[in-house]
């Protein structure tokens, strides 16, 4: 057997490729299915009525695309440098802490400021907690997956910390939250979701013009390439390295404030839940291509909305769609394989055998 | 003094396996972030046999099944497909974490026989606690229960398969320039499936200790991010089983210290979370000083996260 790099699959054997990924998992989970006694195509066609089935699921479905979308682009721009942000979960909950901070204390803001000034905030903090391995990562060379994943479970504490302790609602006896957000606090709403309907493809858009198109963008890719070129190019690597960790870590925020103004209408556990480790895999999935991500985003909101609509429709617990979920993304994962190379088994009918 | 020790040992039992589960992945090149499923589908495993049968070497050995499964998943797409090591960590994390949680909705709630309990009672080993002055200090270690005994035999086994044993060689070859290894005839593919898989039973033992010993019972994520500790920790001890030891106990001290500084009404508040902060801080410390001083890039396996292609050499 003989495995031979691709050079450049065609689009047609990519797509014929992830299908094939695509029935696999849809096979294994199936199976699973039938084992608790359901059967499987009435399931996943409640998952996809569950999805897109109405206004309000559809609704739904967008509100956890959103996020994913947002966070994915953060996650993107540090992947294109080689820079694995494992830290989205963190740095989400760290621009959320920013905007919260001004929505309830800088009380003495014109209303109208309030909502840019919680994004510029959100946008800094997120961006700062990047740039903290960022910059030992430019310095030293650490190694940034591990920092960045500390840096998620410092901030989770910090949270914690502020929700039991200073930033308690002492109006809510017994049950430690941190007061909801004023009105004005608020985002706006647009076909009876918020204002991040609008914002994730806007900046869909601006990511892939700026990585496409700009001078900036170009060097990120460069570094990601190979430090060498950059090097011997003159590039301040350093700089890179840390302006788009600011960049990457400040999208998240974005997707923190979003959560925390649009969603939970203040700062709880909840305005991260995993989408800084799910953006990871849509990213991946997506093959760093911005315009992808969103449409990678989608698919996993239907699958996280369809997942939750099984639970109640069917009552098939929530952690079954889980269950679900990881297998359908290992089979994704798998099928990478098939995408970057061939196997051949030698004899010598050589390219009429290879295997997908 | 001494029965915290004792209990911080405890603590840090079930990290004692995760940590060298993790170091087995990371010396073959392999960086896993799937240690927090694996501990969970061992930790699950291991509590359904334990309520089905009552035995406990059975219960151990369903739950390293179940960890070894799982690792089997990571190592076929990381090894095999050469799928990106840390995404696919990631997936596993979710997969596993979903299905013990499905899994055990159905033991939510069930307890484990008295017989059954008692097998994991702690047992002092003669002698060496009745030895005057020194007998109370021994005792922080040789009056425990039978899975923390496990525990040291897990670090000195692992301390001379990796140092004094030709596998144990070979296996850092391949962590360390997988190419070479595979030039000097080592099959590369095979170490890192095996010890993968044997960092996944070792993972699955540790969550089963959770579930069977130290809370005992089936809760959701009963690991509460230990796999994530364990990662850290590697790093923490510089991939060395027998400071992989000392490390998992002080990191179980700390865990349970935040309890223990609530009782004692000390002048000063010293926040819970903030505690809890210490371990990963300690982490970042570590690389941050080790990057500076060139020292963790010296320790760490230099194929770490690699993936391995023979034709691409």
């Amino acid at each position: 057997m003989q495995i031979i790099k691709r050079v450049g699959a065609s689009k047609k054997q990519i797509i014929i490729i992830r299908l094939i990924a695509i029935m696999v998992a849809l096979v294994a989970s199936g199976i699973f299915i039938v084992m608790l006694g359901y059967n499987p195509i009435t399931v996943y066609s409640n998952m996809i009525s569950g999805a897109l089935g109405s206004k309000i699921r559809l609704r739904a479905t967008l509100l956890e695309m959103i996020p994913l979308t947002i966070t994915s682009l953060g996650i993107l721009v540090a992947f294109k440098m080689k820079f694995a942000n494992i830290g989205g979960e963190g740095q989400i909950l760290m621009g959320a802490f920013g905007a919260t901070y001004v929505a309830l204390f800088m009380d003495w803001l014109p209303e109208f400021l309030v909502i840019p000034v919680m994004f510029l905030v959100g946008f800094l903090v997120g961006g700062i907690w990047a740039v903290i391995p960022a910059i030992f990562k430019a310095r030293f060379d650490a190694n940034e997956t591990i920092m960045t994943l500390m840096l998620n479970y410092i901030a989770i504490q910090w949270i914690t910390y502020l929700q039991y302790g200073p930033w308690r609602d002492p109006e809510l006896k017994g049950f430690a939250k941190i007061a909801n957000f004023p009105q004005y606090a608020l985002l706006p709403r647009v076909f009876g979701i918020h204002i991040g309907l609008i914002i994730a493809p806007v900046l869909v858009v601006f990511i892939a013009w700026f990585l496409r198109r700009t001078k900036r963008g170009f060097e990120i890719t460069v570094v990601g390439e190979s430090l060498s070129t950059a090097r011997y190019a003159g590039m301040d690597i350093s700089r890179i390295i840390i302006t788009t960790m600011l960049l990457s870590g400040g999208l998240c925020g974005i997707t923190g404030v979003i959560q925390a103004a649009g969603v939970n209408k203040t700062l709880t556990m909840n305005v991260s839940s995993g989408y800084g480790f799910t953006a990871i895999i849509t990213t991946y999935l997506s093959g760093l291509n911005a315009t992808k991500v969103l449409f990678v985003s989608f698919l996993f909101g239907v699958l996280l909305q369809g997942g939750s609509y099984i639970q109640s429709a069917l009552q098939i617990p929530q952690s079954a769609a889980d269950v679900l979920q990881g297998m359908l993304l290992l089979c994704a994962l798998g099928s990478e394989f098939f995408v970057q190379y061939k196997v051949r088994f030698s004899k010598k009918n050589s390219v009429s055998s290879e295997v997908k | 003094m001494i029965p915290f020790l004792k209990n911080a040992l405890i603590s840090g039992t079930p990290l004692v396996f995760a940590v060298l589960g993790t170091m087995y992945n990371e010396k073959a090149g392999n960086l896993n972030l799937g240690i927090e499923g694996l501990m969970l589908l061992g930790a699950v495993a291991g509590f359904q046999m334990a309520i089905i049968t009552e035995n406990p070497l059975l219960a151990l050995l369903f739950a390293m099944i179940f960890g070894a499964l799982g690792a089997l998943i990571y190592a076929f797409l990381t090894v095999t497909l050469r799928a990106n090591q840390s995404v696919t960590g990631l997936a596993l994390t979710i997969f596993g974490t979903g299905l013990s949680r499905f899994w055990g909705k159905r033991l939510m709630g069930m307890v484990l026989s008295e017989t059954f309990r008692s097998y994991f009672r702690p047992i002092s080993v003669p002698f060496l606690t009745k030895i005057p002055i020194l007998g109370p200090i021994l005792s922080i270690f040789v009056e425990q229960d039978i899975f923390v005994y496990l525990s040291y035999l897990a670090v000195i086994l692992s301390g001379i398969y990796l140092y004094h044993t030709r596998f144990g060689l070979n296996l850092r070859a391949v962590g360390e320039n997988a190419a070479a290894a595979d030039a000097s005839g080592i099959n590369v593919t095979l170490y890192k499936y095996i010890h993968i898989l044997i960092g996944g039973a070792l993972c699955g033992l540790g969550g089963a200790y959770l579930s069977l010993v130290y809370v005992p019972s089936w809760q959701d994520n009963i690991t509460s991010g230990r796999g994530w500790i364990a990662i850290a920790l590697v790093i923490f001890t510089s991939w060395n089983p027998y400071r992989a030891f000392w490390g998992a106990a002080l990191f179980g001290g700390l865990d349970i210290i935040g309890f223990r500084i609530q009782t004692l009404n000390l002048p000063i508040a010293i926040n819970q979370q903030f505690l809890r902060m210490l371990p990963y801080i300690a982490t970042l410390l570590v690389i941050i000083v080790g990057s500076i001083r060139k020292t963790s890039n010296h320790m760490a396996p230099k194929d770490l996260g690699n993936p391995y292609l023979r034709e691409e050499r």
